[in-house]
């Protein structure tokens, strides 16, 4: 086996703790001792690869892979994309990026959500897809609609495509939510506010993507996901005291 | 000025919500739109080793089940070699050594089949127990907690693995051992995890 390469240590000052009163959920969530912390062995370096055989290329327009044919979802429509990254700034290729998301109504086709907001039936809200060589990924969907929640009584979720990722070893593995450039539900919201740093909180917002955009057709957001960065490998054989 | 670092910040985490099942296992959240979902399948038919079933509960603070987590599991093979490039070995046609599975809506019990792992090589060439890698996430869960699944049939390997003796607080460890019994003809463990409480599973920053 050859030399795995650490991760670079996770900032938990960047993430959000996992005690937060006001997203009241949290609270008997929350584990209360602190985490032990490991060094990167290769049960953590490695992960699970996936293959073009996985998936469906229509499995990354939420607007046709519910829809009955010749209809399609109804909302603005809208692309997402962006690249994944490291913290190194390399573009990770290859990497499974999963989304869901609530319709344009804020109506999640999940039978525990129960918003008077119709079902759309031509929408799922879900699509997946793998970054190409440079760590690129798109999405085609429709903006999904702002929704209520039990928190406090009147806490309204921002509209967010909730974003599942790998990477290429397990101790990458995030999931986060992007939310769009402009919305005043942003700066209100508990969960978004369960992360402490502004900037860090900005680094969610998708920004409107002129340059993206389909001409009369779709608009777009760009939304760039930056995974745990690893160590050069002379770097890391150093360490391990070759 | 002096000069600039141009790392970039990883994206922070946020919850999985209540409707995860939605994005990740949506066959669960009650319709059919992939083909075929990932992650149900974690050995495959032609794994070697021990075939064996791992059931549990995710409990929280008030001793209540949590009935909407999402769990993933990576591991090696039987002979202790993952299913990824780095490794540099091969494993048997079909097994990927990654699985996903979500709590029941009512009883909160989850529970996934597979081979049980060989031991595997960890930091500077050390050994380590067989083990699997866990990671949950749910709504109330700000970022996902990874943990460590060991087998209680596998005392000395477990008194020499590096990362259960890391853990300062032996009467702690026990949390990471998931329990053997024999359920007609089936082997079965049993790792309940306690996100909360005064046997709070060890989570681990890896
Ligand atoms: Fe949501």
């Amino acid at each position: 086996m050859r030399k795995p390469a650490e991760f670079y240590q996770r900032d938990r000052q960047w993430h959000p703790p996992a005690l937060t009163p006001d997203y009241k959920t949290s609270v008997s969530r929350s584990p209360r001792y602190s985490l032990i912390s490991l060094q990167s062995s290769p049960s953590e370096i490695t992960g699970p690869v996936f293959g073009h055989n996985d998936i469906d290329p229509l499995d990354k327009d939420l607007i046709y892979n519910y829809a009955k044919a010749g209809e399609s979802a109804i909302g603005e429509r809208i692309i997402l994309h962006g690249r994944v990254l490291d913290e190194n700034g390399k573009g990770i290729p290859n990497t499974l990026v999963e989304a869901w998301q609530a319709n344009a109504g804020g109506r999640y086709r999940h039978k525990k959500d129960t918003y008077l907001a119709p079902i759309d039936p031509n929408f799922g809200g879900c699509g997946r897809t793998l970054t190409d060589e440079t760590g690129y990924y798109y999405f085609r969907t429709v903006k999904p609609g702002a929704y209520p929640w039990r928190n406090w009584v009147n806490n309204w979720r921002p509209a967010h495509i909730h974003l599942s990722i790998f990477g290429t070893g397990f101790a990458q593995r995030l999931i986060t939510q992007c939310y769009f450039e402009g919305d005043p539900l942003i700066a209100k919201c508990p969960i978004v506010k369960t992360i402490p740093d502004e900037k860090a909180r900005e680094q969610l917002i998708s920004r409107l993507d002129l340059n993206a955009t389909i001409p009369l057709d779709t608009i777009a957001y760009k939304f760039d996901i930056v995974l745990r960065g690893r160590r050069s490998t002379l770097f890391e054989n150093r360490l391990e005291g070759n | 000025m002096r000069q600039q670092l141009d790392y970039l910040k990883e994206t922070p985490s946020q919850t999985a919500g209540p409707y995860v099942h939605i994005g990740l296992a949506p066959g669960a959240a009650g319709f059919d739109i992939y083909s075929h979902e990932l992650g149900w399948d974690i050995a495959g038919p032609n794994a070697k080793g021990e075939r064996i079933r791992i059931e549990g509960l995710v409990i929280d603070g008030t001793g209540s089940p949590v009935k909407d987590v999402l769990l993933e599991a990576w591991q090696p093979n039987s002979e202790g070699v993952f299913a990824h490039p780095e490794d540099g070995r091969t494993v048997e046609k079909g097994f990927r050594g990654w699985g996903r599975v979500i709590t029941d809506f009512e009883t909160g019990e989850w529970v996934f089949d597979t081979v049980k792992p060989g031991p595997s090589l960890g930091r500077n060439g050390k050994m380590c127990a067989p083990h699997i890698s866990l990671w949950l996430v749910a709504r109330g869960i700000n970022i996902g907690l990874n943990t460590r699944l060991y087998f209680d049939d596998e005392d000395k390997a477990n008194a020499d693995d590096p990362v259960l003796s890391l853990i300062e607080w032996e009467r702690r460890r026990p949390t990471l051992l998931a329990k053997r019994s024999e359920k007609d003809g089936k082997i079965i463990y049993r790792f309940d995890i306690r996100l909360q409480g005064e046997d709070e599973t060890v989570f681990f920053d890896v």
